[in-house]
């Protein structure tokens, strides 16, 4: 039990149940959807750049409590942040989850909030819950405009 | 633990009198083991089943003592192996009540068994304009083969609808067997919604207007009593695994007729009687099907599951599974927030369900960590998850091993899922 109240701390929870951001973006200036074959999860986000700048995302789909909730965390953390940071947070994001280190690096932006996803690293069959979004993110930015699947 | 259970703590005590299932576990070796420390719940039935001793020891056997190839070789140990693999084919021909034994083609499992057909006979029989006639609630499986036929031809594909409680809509289906279906591809027993069509009187329908029938029996071989000339379906296709056997084989049964009239699957050794550059002719059944060197401990394997299954009897089985499932329903479908997918009337035990508010996912890695072993997705049936507008569902599904103590596991299980995540 103690491993599962790792895994669902009150944070996830929280944004599983009340997800953040969680609507289409009027005027978005890119989005791509991702899919997640083996559960259905699948997840739109959607984002609005100034320059470089990560000036307004958001997301919509259906989901387990992992990926609705990273997604939500992912859309609150990156707002206001530039590509290049959004870039060193995934890289951390997925070496917390990958179990490879905490994911923090000195100098570097920090994780904080996502943080509580250090729990996943235990439950290797949902590494891919909490990273559908982030992937998702990425195809975004990239301006490829396909579904990315974690397949 | 339950109400539920008290009220059937006494069929539960006479019903282990009858159907002797501690005794059964034993057979089966894997059922022993723990998961994240806790003694295993498996559950996961209609996705493989767990193998007896005497699965496991045949194989051994073969290769221990009996290993060659068959169909080839004079030596002793090439006419063992061929006459264990051709008993083994006996054996399926009795346990289907096939006329004749080379009516049954080993292959790889089912999803091989539906491909072959539409290969063959599909792509003799369905030209432009054409239809196939499957139902809503089919497997991957039997939808995707018949689409990539169609495709190829310019054929349709239909589908028969289905009610709220996963049961056919007969008259639909009728209505949709059309001068043009060249084939209707049934699922007797749906993985999903435990549904047990009345097959016998599809078959029947169909043949009304000339239409032949292959029945996908994955989920329905392992649980009830199968007749194919009782049924009278053109074919009927099963998995060795999910019938206690090895994976890797599983048999298509076509009726001789049409097999004879059908092109070759694959080419290669053992289904040639003779090749020269400028012709080959084919090998008779049912080795014009079994191209190259078959899975013959697989076939072996199965046999020996055959057997076993036929020890102790598959109307005893589905008497205690029915009252699994009756068991099951009750307590999980009494559990608040839940809702089971697929309440037909005829129904196998298969129990799906939604909980109100929690993804099946969450819940699956809940159960995972008391040891019970479930199926959660879409279950390679994405077009019935969208019948039922869920994107995914939990599935317990179960086999004459399971006991009502596994499913008071269960229950527990999804009461913390819910305690967690709810």
């Amino acid at each position: 039990m103690a491993d599962l109240r790792g895994l669902y701390q009150e944070m996830i929870l929280d944004h599983s149940k009340r997800p953040r951001n969680f609507r289409a973006l009027e005027g978005a200036d890119c989005h791509a959807e991702g899919y997640n074959p083996l559960c259905g999860d699948r997840i739109t986000i959607y984002v609005k750049l100034e320059n470089d700048r990560i000036s307004d995302i958001s997301f919509q789909g259906t989901g387990c409590a992992i990926s609705t909730s990273s997604a939500s965390l992912l859309t609150e953390t990156l707002k206001g942040k530039t590509r290049a940071e959004a870039d060193a947070l995934f890289e951390q994001f997925h070496a917390l989850v990958t179990g490879k280190g905490n994911g923090d690096k000195a100098g570097a932006v920090t994780l904080g909030k996502l943080a509580v996803f250090s729990g996943v690293a235990e439950f290797p069959v949902r590494v891919k819950c909490a990273t559908l979004a982030w992937h998702t993110f990425r195809s975004a930015l990239e301006g490829e405009n396909k579904t990315v699947t974690t397949e | 633990m339950s109400t539920a259970r008290d009220v059937l703590n006494g069929v539960d005590r006479e019903r282990s009198i009858r159907f002797p299932v501690e005794k059964i576990r034993q057979d089966f070796p894997l059922l022993a083991n723990a998961v994240h420390g806790k003694p295993l719940a498996y559950l996961d039935n209609a996705a493989t089943s767990q193998k007896p001793l005497a699965v496991i020891e045949a194989e051994e056997l073969f290769y221990r003592r009996d290993c060659s190839n068959i169909h080839r070789g004079v030596h002793e140990l090439s006419e063992r192996a061929t006459r264990w693999y051709e008993d083994a084919r006996t054996k399926v021909q009795q346990f289907l009540n096939a006329r004749e034994s080379r009516e049954i083609i080993f292959v790889r499992g089912t999803t091989e068994a539906i491909n072959l057909v539409a290969s063959t006979f599909g792509r003799k029989q369905v030209g432009a304009g054409d239809e196939v006639l499957i139902t809503a609630m089919e497997h991957h499986s039997n939808i995707v083969p018949w689409q990539i036929l169609c495709e190829e031809k310019g054929a349709r594909l239909r589908v028969a609808p289905i009610n709220d409680r996963g049961e056919i809509v007969f008259e639909e289906y009728e209505r949709l067997l059309s001068p043009r279906t060249r084939l209707a591809a049934l699922v007797h027993v749906s993985n999903v919604l435990g549904t047990i069509n009345p097959v016998r009187e599809m078959v029947e329908a169909a043949h009304r207007r000339n239409v032949p029938v292959l029945l996908d029996g994955a989920q329905a071989a392992p649980h009830l009593k199968v007749d194919v000339q009782a049924l009278d379906c053109e074919f009927y296709a099963f998995s060795g695994h999910k019938l206690y056997g090895p994976t890797g084989v599983g048999v298509l049964y076509g009726k001789a007729g049409l097999l004879d009239a059908m092109p070759p699957y694959q080419g290669g050794g053992d289904m040639i009687r003779s090749v020269t550059f400028e012709k080959t002719i084919y090998n008779t059944l049912p080795y014009k099907f079994e191209a190259g060197t078959p899975n013959i401990a697989g076939a072996i394997g199965l046999g020996a599951a055959v057997d076993y299954v036929n020890g102790i009897g598959l109307d005893n089985i589905a008497a205690y599974e029915g009252e699994l499932l009756a068991y099951g329903t009750r307590v999980v479908g009494g559990i608040s927030g839940v809702r089971i997918i697929g309440t037909a009337r005829e129904k196998a035990g298969v129990i799906s369900f939604v909980i109100e508010g929690i993804h099946p996912h969450d819940v699956g890695t809940v159960l995972d960590q008391e040891g019970i072993a479930v199926r959660t997705g879409h279950h390679c049936a994405q077009p019935l998850m969208e019948r039922f507008k869920i994107p995914a569902a939990t599935r317990a599904s179960l086999a004459f091993y399971n006991t009502t103590r596994e499913i008071d596991v269960l229950a527990a299980g999804i009461r913390k899922a819910k305690e967690l995540l709810g």
